[in-house]
């Protein structure tokens, strides 16, 4: 006897409910994390603008994919359970060119109508060129720190030379000793700016590919060797943010980090001014 | 015996001697199981690594007596993620669907005797074989494996031990058996479309192949366009690397304070390269199970296929937009942020024949009479896992959001659940499907229900809690994240996925127990246990050596013909007569 | 078992009876001209097409792996910045791409004494076609050494290392398909016919010909 029709009926029941509610106890947990927070589960308050553009994109995503998740997840286990063999004559079907049409519409209205959206918090950085007075700061990364170097009272940076460089002599981002330029040139470990000051930052590496990322900021940007690449931002907040690099670069990729001290305008003239005074 | 048509001798001769049978075998049916084992050994391998790893990440300071020096360091930690990532998504999941279920039964599904080219196809796996022992000889060679993760990202990977340990020989080793794996791939490929299109049984149009056919066939396409481009990448890094040649490298390198000699490569052109080939690589992945899905969900539904055409359709419309996409990958690697922009609008396009497949399986299940076998069990599993894998897709498709979200656990899970839990569900409805048709046994459907139970329940617990680690700022490939303040408070979740994890490893020792005792205990298997419909089930399990005894089908109707009104029973396979059907009235 | 049941009847008519399809039922077909699973010719088993649908594929697999290496050329090309440092082009490449050109005449003049049954003259303009393009591949390596004699080598510039992986890329190609004009002139095929195997390696000879002439104008143009 064909095993479709064999004990199939008692034995369905059992697999059918703990598969379905084994799927809705998944939606209802993970519901539940993304309102509760529970545990941590979500990052620090945003301290730019832009930051916040980058959560509500987030946010209006989590929304769309939130609803289709539940629908479709909770869907499944619906027919899981209702359509469970119980002796019944599959409805025979081959499907509806409507309903693919249907579907097939508001998918792609709703998908690329949500990457449109997202425009704007991608061009206000990448797309806009920063203010003509933004704080540059040069950010060198290599195998494994961050420095982070200030054109100093003069506002121009020196040239680099590869060849000169030397960690063991002080000199980690090979400054052109014949340079004057370069002369003022504060180079320090960790990166202090302005509150409410736009900073560009021109992001470069010396020997691997690397990463810059504030998670407050909601900005991260590959360090790439060869290239010198500019992004920027403006902290609205004071504070002190961890910087950790993303991108792996070797044995001590995790342990590769710094702080952005994001200061007040007097705070940050004196930092300057004392920096200045070391070199 | 007559001498024409279809009856009569059969045209494939059946070897003799062990080694002719078993091991160097032109039988499509002995070389797909060979590509099995060779991605069940691989996947034992890989999945001892990831708990390796895992275990790491909540212990880092633990003795580990299999260990040099007793404590691991960073740089085994990361040999770990380069070799289970790299592991897993060639040996395991571009071998087990396509080369082993695909070589096994895409002739078969066909009504061909075999592939179009058995020799080739034979050599494909052997040189299969080479790569995964030269990726396994990484591990032994002094330097160990290489550190750079399964992205291999220039200049990291492209000057030698200089830059870490393992980025000596075992680099190289990584190197050589990517590309040999490339050769093997592009044989193997060529084999399957060239099947696909010119062997088919009379009747069998395109739109009455199977979509586990269908899913091969695309996938085999995509191979072929896709393995040559890592090809040529590998070729040029190997030259960086040994020739003196800048390809990947730029002026003014600085390792140790020490100059290098290379200069005007690009690191971002091995990013494209390799991207331009991984990302199809990843639906190279996918798509195989999505026709096995969509193949079990019918028939354990005991109805058609809900929208065939559409389903056809969109794993073409996937295999091509999968071309498109590969800057998502790179949204901030230095790429023009335009370029970003259009890449991010072409991903999310390919987010709609991904929902239109997952419609439609609900679709195939409204209105069913659904049977819990062991392999719908896994198809269903399938079909959640891929919905909850797939939406956290949509997020990373999203410059702006990547901003926050690259290189964090949150792409970690969604690769997860997409290719380490949906692809392997996929492959295991497949073995649990085909494997009385393979060995003429039927496998346990008391074990191989407590090996779902558990490995679904399990997968969830493992990478669901993985996004949260991933929004709240942990990175990945961090061999420590105990360094930094905020990641610290996310060790509680690290050990509870550790925990599933194990549990989860563990249940998978069910299957393999499974596995290898039904070979021998297993109850008998008829032609056709599941009553389907397709070709491979009117033959004997397991099939003859030309797969039909001589008597090729000839198809008359598509694949999933379940439940016709009218019909005394539930299913018409492909190949009766409309006389012999009507029998059934 | 009282009887026996429909699933036994349909195991019967499934697989029992000569597998369904008249020998004539080619409708939808694809399997070519009537030579399906006959083995009349004792071991022709696989239609003749599939070895032509083959080649088909595997040129575009080697097309892509070449469009790889011509797009990171053309890319590193434009770069900004990119010190792109040209160099004469050895003058012999102009008569190993004559060569080639005229192998591929003499190759399909070799094929159509082949399908006008001309044995001898197929053979000859086979051999002259193989005798080319050993011609071809000995000039290639004599361009190498004279740029090995200027000081140009793989790594001494972009320019040079992408010249030098082009042209060891097509070379081996290549001489892929000199062993293959030898092989098919001297062994007997067992599952492609003749007409067949002469017909994949032209596609392939005719095939890298072009791509040569492509890589060629790609290499001077870019200068």
């Amino acid at each position: 006897m064909p095993p479709s029709n064999r004990n199939s009926m008692s034995g369905s029941a059992a697999p059918a409910a703990m598969l379905a509610i084994l799927i809705v106890i998944m939606v209802v947990a993970t519901v539940y994390v993304f309102l509760a927070n529970p545990f941590p589960s979500r990052p620090p308050a945003a301290i730019t603008s832009v930051g916040l553009l980058v959560d509500h994109q987030y946010f209006l995503t989590l929304c769309v994919t939130g609803v289709v998740f539940i629908l479709s997840q909770l869907g499944l286990a619906y027919a899981i359970w209702r359509f469970r063999d119980r002796g019944q004559t599959a409805h025979f079907t081959r499907g509806s060119n409507t309903l693919e049409m249907i579907w097939t519409t508001a998918t792609i209205v709703l998908f690329l109508g949500l990457g449109l959206m997202g425009r704007k918090a991608w061009a206000e950085v990448r797309f806009t060129p920063p203010e003509s007075n933004a704080v540059q700061v040069e950010v060198t990364t290599n195998q494994f720190v961050f420095n982070f170097r200030y054109p100093g009272p003069d506002g121009k940076f020196g040239k680099l030379d590869p060849a000169q460089v030397s960690s063991s002599t002080g000199n980690p981002l090979g400054l052109d000793s014949k340079d004057p330029d370069g002369k003022d040139d504060i180079v320090v470990p960790t990166l202090t700016v302005p509150v409410d000051r736009q900073v560009e930052l021109l992001i470069r590496s010396q020997d691997v590919i690397h990463n810059f990322y504030v998670r407050e900021l909601r900005l991260q940007q590959d360090a790439v060797p060869g290239m010198v690449i500019p992004i920027h931002f403006t902290a609205n907040q004071t504070g002190r943010y961890e910087i950790v690099c993303t991108q792996l670069c070797g044995l001590g990729h995790y342990r590769m980090r710094s702080f952005l001290d994001v200061v007040s305008e007097p705070d940050y003239q004196n930092f300057l001014k004392q920096q200045a005074a070391t070199q | 015996m007559s001498s024409h048509a279809h009856t009569g001798h059969a045209v494939v001769v059946e070897p003799s001697g062990f080694i002719r049978k078993y091991i160097f075998s032109i039988d499509h049916k002995v070389i797909g199981i060979q590509y099995f084992l060779l991605a069940l050994t691989a996947v034992c391998v890989g999945i001892v690594l990831s708990l390796l790893m895992r275990f790491h990440l909540v212990y880092p300071g633990a003795h580990l007596p299999f260990v040099s020096g007793g404590i691991m360091t960073p740089e085994q930690y990361m040999a770990l993620v380069t070799m289970h990532g790299t592991i897993m998504v060639f040996f395991v999941l571009t071998t087990a669907p396509q080369g082993g279920f695909g070589n096994y039964f895409l002739p078969i599904q066909i009504g061909a005797p075999d592939m179009a080219f058995p020799r080739l196809n034979m050599l494909s796996f052997w040189v299969t074989f080479l790569a995964f022992v030269a990726i396994l000889a990484a591990f032994v060679v002094p330097g160990g494996a290489p550190i750079s993760g399964w992205t291999g990202y220039t200049p990291l990977s492209g000057m030698g031990e200089v830059t870490g340990p393992g980025e000596g020989m075992g680099q190289t080793l990584w190197i050589v058996s990517i590309s040999l794996f490339c050769l093997a791939s592009l044989l193997g490929a060529l084999n399957f479309i060239a099947t696909t299109i010119d062997l088919r049984a009379p009747g069998m149009t395109l739109f009455r192949m199977p979509l586990t056919v269908w899913g091969w066939f695309v996938t085999a396409i995509l191979g072929l366009l896709a393995f040559g481009i890592l090809l040529a990448g590998g070729v040029l890094l190997l030259l960086d690397r040994s020739a003196g040649t800048s390809f990947f490298l730029p002026a003014g390198l600085v390792v140790n304070d020490q100059l290098q000699p290379h200069s005007g490569g690009s690191p971002l052109l091995w990013q494209h390269l390799f991207w331009f080939f991984g990302h199809p690589e990843v639906y190279i992945a996918i798509l195989p199970g999505m026709g096995v899905a969509s193949h079990v969900l019918s028939t354990f539904a005991r109805k058609p296929v809900y929208g065939y055409r559409a389903m056809a359709m969109a794993i073409c419309a996937i295999g091509f937009l999968g071309f498109m996409v590969w800057g998502h990958h790179m949204f901030l690697s230095g790429m023009s942020p335009y370029s970003g922009f259009a890449f991010s609008v072409l991903t999310m396009s390919i987010g709609v024949p991904s929902a239109i497949k997952t419609f439609n399986w609900i679709g195939t299940l409204w209105g069913g009479k659904i049977q819990f076998k062991s392999p719908m069990l896994f198809a269903l599993g399938f079909v959640s896992l891929f919905v909850s894998g797939g939406l956290s897709g949509l997020f990373l498709a999203q410059p702006a959001v990547d901003n926050m979200l690259h290189a964090t656990y949150y792409v970690v899970a969604h690769f997860h659940l997409v290719m380490g839990v949906a692809a392997i569900f996929g492959i295991f409805a497949a073995t649990y499907f085909w494997f009385p048709k393979m060995f003429g046994r039927m496998m346990s459907e008391p074990l191989a229900k407590i090996h779902f139970w558990v490995t679904f329940a399990g997968t969830y617990c493992i990478f669901m809690p993985m996004h949260f680690v991933g929004l709240a700022g942990g990175l990945r490939r961090y061999a420590d994240a105990t360094g930094t303040t905020y990641a610290s408070a996310l060790q509680p979740i690290h050990m509870f996925m550790t925990y599933a994890a194990f549990i989860t490893a563990a249940a998978q020792l069910v299957f393999l127990f499974n596995f290898f005792w039904s070979l021998k205990h297993g109850a008998v298997a008829g032609k056709n246990p599941w009553n389907a419909t397709t070709l491979e089930w009117i033959t004997d399990s397991p099939p003859p050596i030309d797969n039909f005894g001589g008597h090729y089908p000839s198809v008359y109707r598509g694949p999933y013909e379940f439940s016709v009104p009218g019909y005394r029973q539930d299913f018409i396979p492909q190949n009766l007569t409309p006389e012999e059907a009507a029998r059934l009235k | 078992m009282p009887g026996s049941t429909v699933a036994d009847e349909i195991e019967l008519i499934g697989t029992g009876k000569g597998g369904g399809g008249s020998s004539s039922g080619n409708d939808g077909n694809s399997g070519g001209g009537g030579d399906e699973w006959k083995g009349s010719s004792g071991s022709a088993r696989v239609p003749q097409r599939a070895y032509v649908t083959g080649m088909t594929i595997a040129l575009g697999g080697v097309l892509m792996f070449f469009m790889a290496l011509v797009s990171a050329y053309i890319v590193r090309k434009d770069m900004p910045n990119s010190a792109w440092v040209p160099f004469n082009i050895p003058r012999i490449l102009w008569l190993n791409t004559a060569i080639l050109i005229a192998s591929s005449f003499t190759l399909a003049r070799s094929r159509s004494r082949f399908l006008a049954n001309d044995d001898a003259g197929f053979r000859h303009w086979w051999g002259v076609t193989t005798i080319l393009g050993i011609f071809f591949l000995i000039g290639q390596v004599i361009a190498w050494r004279q740029l090995a004699a200027a000081g140009v080598f793989l790594a001494t510039n972009a320019a040079s290392s992408f010249f030098y992986v082009f042209t060891a890329a097509h070379g081996l190609h290549l001489l892929g398909g000199v062993l293959a004009l030898v092989y098919v002139a001297f062994r007997p095929t067992h599952r492609l016919t003749k007409g067949t195997a002469t017909e994949v390696v032209s596609m392939y000879w005719h095939f890298m010909d072009g791509l040569w002439v492509f890589l060629f104008l790609l290499l001077l143009l870019g200068r």
